[in-house]
């Protein structure tokens, strides 16, 4: 047990990594820490793609000289690395970054309305229970739209 | 390849146009989006006739490049998504987006971005591709929600959090199946996988792939981001989402289930097909019994979205070819019948601002056009018979009876007595009840814009159930008996 642990501790902590990112993005109260918690999901899921390319010993995926056969080269796949899991990792984490970008630009947009980021707080006072909706709240929340300059400061 | 380029430079210029002057961008929408429809009209003729077209990105073969495959079962979905993204696109953008573009606000732009989104998966030959336009549709998805007002912005960041775990876990699923077969395109990793197909590895990846687009799909009990998503998002981006956004996700399902994975879907191993069959049951009851409790219009129509992506995950859990012709006949059926139920409700909000249902009473006599349209598609929602939502549904009984799944028959027959409740509260106040708000007697007929949109869905509503059996006959039947083996 102990030997498979220090075997696979990447995967261990891969696991570790996504279940603490799903707690993070299903249990905590606070949107900023949700992102956090998002942030941390995904990471693992690119760690998981990098030790999956790992070769022990391996090098970089440059064709290396054959030492004895001047003019050839060594195409062992043992010998490299695989850059593919690379390639699609530096995607994903491009694409993460964007997902990333909307939600704080989300997040600062209901900052400004709200003033609080406690999940719980704002969606009772969008479905009208708290009592203390800030006034320029009520007027953009008539049918639920937004007025003129609603879209613009968003940055969304 | 063509049919996705009109629309990437679409969004580019229609930057450009919206940054000169705003009504600009959506003339440069609707023409990008009717060249699309083109295009993808002409490459499925081209597909049925002659068979799949493969396009190499950048020159390398197949099994190492990317490749973009249009076959048949992509090109139908590429016809839907172009249909509707040009219906909405003409559609005014008062009435769409409930809000006046100001210059700089990139509206447009993010519908052709979602367009290309979806465009890509239906064409993308290679898994991580798949990944990477279901984040470019997710991501201008979250932007467009976020238009629609302050409810709109907390809905999309709650979508942003479930969305982007759902695509997290697909991803997750691909890397099993890129470490265990070393291929990323789809073809090449069908032909490896039957040999390994036992293996837990590919199980795992089969059921993370499965949950992961499921989440995409809003198939019950996965949906929760959905009903907020939908009802607080502008009239237009709801009639996108809900027609053809979540369709995405069914048709990742389809093509990876029975495309990728074959025989290990079918097969033993896991009871994905199971699964699938009865969550879609269950979104079937809980969808309908929730939109028959909601008194919003566009909430009603959100959960009712829910029940009907049910019936599409039936048809794909029950994997008989006459099922799965039910589900793929209900995504297009869905897909014209939804957004134009959302169009009208938008023509609605825009003459009267009302969205709460009992304050709909003698809508019927002050927009008899449009409200005759929303007849016709609440009664196809409903089944009844010469509209097109009764032949999906019987498509699916009908295979659900030779599998003698008598279940599965006998809930999607009396899940249409759900759906007539809802619809018959509603034209009875629309169509009966007498005016008794003064916002409705001094309604008048919508813009001819929108309701020249609705009637083009309502007629084709008509239209597809009429001829429905050229349909399944010329296209959908032979994808279905290709999948299926």
């Amino acid at each position: 047990m102990m030997e498979l642990l220090l075997d696979r501790y990447i995967y261990v902590l891969v696991l570790v990594l996504l279940a603490i990112g799903l707690y993070g993005v299903l249990v905590k109260g606070d949107l900023v820490k949700k992102v956090i918690g998002l942030t941390i999901f995904s990471t693992a899921i690119y760690l998981f793609f990098i030790e999956g390319s790992l070769q022990e010993g391996g090098t970089a995926p440059v064709l290396l000289p054959d030492p004895e056969n001047p003019g050839a080269y060594l195409n062992d796949p043992l010998l490299y690395v695989d850059p593919l899991p690379h390639l699609l990792i530096l995607t994903a984490i491009v694409v993460g970054v964007g997902v990333v970008g909307v939600a704080l630009a989300l997040l600062v947009r209901l900052y400004r309305t709200h003033g609080t980021l406690d999940e719980a707080v704002i969606a009772d006072r969008l479905a009208g229970k708290a009592p203390d909706i800030p006034s320029a709240d009520e007027r953009r929340d008539t049918f639920g739209v937004g007025d003129a300059d609603d879209a613009g400061d968003g940055d969304a | 390849m063509m049919m996705l380029l009109p629309l990437l430079f679409g969004a580019v210029i229609a930057v450009l146009a919206g940054l000169w002057r705003s009504a600009a961008a959506q003339v440069v929408a609707v023409i990008t989006t009717a060249g699309t429809l083109v295009a993808s009209v002409v490459g499925l003729v081209t597909v049925v006739a002659d068979g799949p077209i493969s396009y190499e990105l950048g020159g390398w073969p197949p099994p190492i490049g990317i490749e973009y495959v249009l076959d048949p079962l992509s090109a139908y979905l590429a016809v839907i998504i172009a249909l509707i993204g040009l219906l909405v696109t003409i559609y005014p953008v008062e009435a769409a987006f409930d809000l006046r573009p100001r210059k700089g606000v990139p509206l447009y732009p993010l519908v052709l971005l979602l367009l290309t989104g979806l465009m890509g998966v239906v064409l993308s030959g290679d898994l991580f591709h798949l990944f990477v336009f279901l984040e470019i549709y997710a991501i201008s998805t979250y932007g467009l929600v976020s238009l629609g007002g302050d409810r709109g912005v907390f809905a999309a960041l709650r979508y942003l959090l479930l969305g982007t775990i759902g695509s997290g876990l697909y991803l997750l699923g691909v890397g099993f199946l890129y470490f265990s077969t070393g291929t990323l395109n789809m073809a090449d990793m069908a032909m490896l996988l039957p040999a390994i197909a036992d293996s837990p590895t590919v199980l795992g990846a089969m059921a993370l792939i499965v949950i992961g687009l499921a989440l995409k799909m809003a198939l019950f009990p996965l949906h929760v981001w959905l009903p907020d998503a939908h009802s607080y998002s502008p009239p237009g981006v709801a009639a996108l989402l809900a027609a053809v956004q979540v369709k995405a996700g069914a048709y990742g399902l389809i093509r990876i289930l029975f495309d990728v994975f074959g025989p290990a879907y079918t097969g033993e191993g896991l009871p994905v097909s199971v699964a699938l069959t009865y969550f879609g049951l269950a979104g079937i009851v809980v969808g309908s019994v929730l939109a028959i409790r909601q008194t919003d219009i566009k909430r009603m129509l959100a959960y009712s979205t829910v029940a009907q992506l049910g019936y599409i995950g039936v048809g794909i859990g029950l994997a008989t070819p006459l099922a799965l012709v039910g589900a793929l006949l209900h995504v297009l059926n869905h897909a014209v019948m939804k957004s134009g139920l959302f169009l009208v409700a938008g023509g609605i909000i825009q003459r009267t601002g009302l969205k709460s249902i009992p304050r709909f009473s003698g809508l019927g006599m002050r927009m008899p056009l449009t409200m005759t349209g929303f007849a016709i598609m609440g009664l196809s929602m409903a089944g009844v018979p010469p509209t097109a939502g009764f032949f999906s549904k019987f498509y699916l009984v009908w295979g659900a009876i030779e599998l003698g799944n008598w279940l599965v028959a006998i809930v999607v027959v009396s899940s249409s007595l759900l759906t007539v409740v809802y619809f018959l509260r509603l034209f009875e106040r629309i169509f009966v009840a007498e005016p008794t708000e003064d916002l409705v007697a001094q309604a008048t007929e919508p813009s001819p814009r929108v309701v020249g949109t609705v009637a083009v869905l309502a007629a084709s509503v008509l239209a597809i159930g009429l001829f429905n059996v050229v349909i399944v006959r010329e296209i959908l039947m032979p994808i279905a008996e290709r999948m299926l083996g």
